[in-house]
């Protein structure tokens, strides 16, 4: 099923009804699940999450390094990158996978599964379908019959399936689809054991040895999280990379309360972003990002803040939050002094 | 090259100083630009140029330097360009096998001992050095960027003792320039980072140090640039010449303008 639906390799978009009369088979876009960016001309690999990609500015540049800088436990990080696992499959690229904590087989057996709509299977068993259900929807616009020519809008989350999947949380991918993709491993103790008297030079099969001195850099700044030196390493992995995306959930801090804050589980920075072929790039003019994961969704959205729908306007809302904030800041300080407000 | 730029800087094409190094250092944001503009401002002034590039390829550097109106590829085929590819070198000299890489590639250091800069500094001094059919004005040294050569496991030590090489053999004995690259952060816990940096800093003709707004992020306004230009003479102990401008950087070009001038604001 994967296979059918990443196949053909048309870069056409889905959404617009612009069609390009170069064949599909052209040098650039001939690798499954690539596009070719508008801005650089590099070609472009999605992350595993289309809002990511929206953020980072279409996708991930083949050919350059994404850092993601972990939240406090780790969840939400671990989640991103069973994303860009579980997309690398769907797309049918090899993977190479390096831990040093997990085992790398359990790490893919955990990847969700990819959400495919049954508009999108039509479309890629049979075009004739595809073409009687637009008829249909030709039809059914009598009222709006402006908006007939505009493109439909997928609502529904399985959007354009050639770059950029979503993917169910709840499922995870079924082991035939991983029978199929070949991928590769590389597993910090097992290699520590296997060659404990690898020096740094020595380079003889320098696939997996060139892997262990970047994971040697990994193991002091995941582990050791004591060291001064951390943060020296840390400023230059992050001036080496090309993509910097942090991320802040949460989980145990005093935003987890805060009403301001419930619809999402954290905030995500994007640091950094290159420049590739340019002396400009992409940045999005919003900076507060937050992300929320639903039990099938994570998507990454503008931060907002939810609407005062109190029915005092302001006052008494406002009120009670600077209780919480006063609960929270000051423990189980005087209590007395936050309820009066006085309002002049 | 950015013509504004070159106004600020009094500089122009035509006569190109001799025997200067200028240090470009950033912070918060990204400096290459600057990379970029002397790039090509070396290359339309007539000097050859030794760009040592270890940050990225050489087709990144070629779309940019098009854009500003020069062709690295033919630069490189009359012998103007001497253009080092960090990332491919290193390649070759990791995975590379043994007859291939010999001992003239200049990052061997990197599967080395890791900190002997000797065989780059002899490849800069063969490259810059006139050969006799060669009718170019100064050579110069561009290096993007000195940081990376930490990070590749190289003592800060050793980098000053290149750069100090480097200044003998361009500044004094071939009387031409240096311009190099740096990052440096404000509370930095790099401590080898802000030695070079520092070191590099008093060494220095001119300095121009690109920082992101300490207000934050702004589209119109993408950064600070400060111009420090040391006094002329050390003797009479002249003081620095200190300015500062904001740009924004387009897709062709760059516009410097004074502190609160933008033009969005305007």
């Amino acid at each position: 099923m994967a296979a059918l639906a990443t196949g053909g390799g048309t870069p056409s978009d889905g959404a617009t009804s612009f069609q390009r009369k170069v064949p599909a088979s052209s040098r650039l876009a001939a690798i499954a699940g690539t596009r070719p960016s508008v801005r650089h001309g590099q070609l472009l690999l999605s992350s595993g999450l289309p809002s990511l990609d929206c953020v980072l500015g279409g996708g991930l540049a083949v050919g350059t390094l994404l850092l993601i800088e972990e939240d406090k436990y780790g969840i939400y990080s671990n989640l991103l990158f069973k994303y860009f696992l579980a997309e690398g499959i769907v797309c049918g690229h090899n993977l190479f996978v390096a831990s040093a904590k997990e085992d790398p087989a359990d790490i893919l057996k955990e990847l969700p599964a990819p959400l495919f709509d049954d508009v999108h299977k039509n479309q890629v068993d049979e075009k004739e379908t595809a073409i009687k259900s637009k008829q249909e929807s030709q039809e059914s616009m009598k009222i709006a019959w402006r908006y007939q020519n505009l493109p439909r809008i997928e609502v529904s989350p399985a959007a354009s399936a050639r770059f950029g999947h979503y993917y169910d949380g709840s499922k995870m991918v079924s082991p035939e689809l991983l029978q199929s993709t070949k991928w590769h491993r590389f597993f910090l103790p097992e290699e520590k054991s296997l060659h404990p008297e690898i020096k740094t030079c020595n380079m003889t099969c320098g696939y997996t040895r060139l892997l262990q001195s970047i994971q040697r850099i990994i193991y002091q700044e995941g582990f050791d999280g004591s060291y001064p030196q951390n943060k020296a390493i840390m400023e230059r992995v992050t001036n080496l990379s090309d993509t910097v995306v942090g991320l802040e959930s949460f989980i145990g801090s005093e935003r987890e309360t805060n009403p301001l804050y419930k619809d999402y589980q954290g905030l995500i920075h994007v640091h950094q972003i290159p420049r590739l072929n340019s002396l400009i790039c992409d940045v999005s003019g919003t900076k507060d990002l937050a992300f929320r994961l639903k039990r099938k969704l994570f998507t990454i959205e503008r931060l907002h803040l939810p609407p005062d729908l109190s029915d005092t306007v302001s006052r008494s809302s406002k009120q009670d939050l600077a209780e919480s904030t006063k609960l929270l800041s000051s423990g189980c300080g005087a209590m007395a002094i936050g309820k009066k407000h006085l309002d002049f | 090259m950015f013509v504004e730029l070159n106004e600020l800087l009094n500089a122009s094409p035509e006569r190109p100083e001799q025997g200067k190094l200028t240090l470009l250092r950033d912070t918060k944001t990204d400096g290459s630009f600057l990379v970029h503009h002397f790039l090509s401002f070396y290359l339309k002034a007539g000097c050859k140029v030794c760009f040592v590039a270890l940050l990225q390829s050489f087709s990144h550097y070629n779309i940019i330097a098009q854009k500003l109106g020069v062709s690295l590829t033919a630069a490189k085929e009359r012998g103007q360009l001497v253009f080092l590819e960090g990332l491919k070198s290193c390649f070759d000299v990791l995975f590379g096998e043994e007859q291939h890489v010999g001992q003239t590639n200049p990052l061997r250091f990197v599967s080395e001992d890791g900190s002997n800069l000797k065989t780059m500094y002899e490849f800069v001094r063969t490259s810059l050095m006139a050969s006799g059919s060669d009718s170019w004005k100064c050579p110069v040294l561009l290096v993007d960027d000195l940081s990376v050569l930490l990070s590749l496991g190289v003592r800060p030590v050793d980098v000053l003792d290149f750069i100090h090489y480097c200044r003998v053999a361009v500044c004094s004995q071939l009387k031409g320039n240096i311009v190099v690259l740096v990052h440096s952060n404000d509370d930095s816990e790099d401590e080898e980072n802000e030695l070079v940096v520092n070191s590099l800093c008093h060494q220095s003709n001119l300095i121009l140090w690109a920082e992101g707004l300490a207000t934050g992020f702004c589209k119109d306004v993408h950064g600070q640039l400060k111009i420090i230009q040391k006094g002329s003479s050390e003797l009479k102990a002249e003081r620095n010449l200190l300015r500062i401008y904001q740009y924004k950087i387009q897709d062709k070009n760059v516009t410097f303008f004074a502190r609160g001038m933008s033009a969005a604001v305007l």
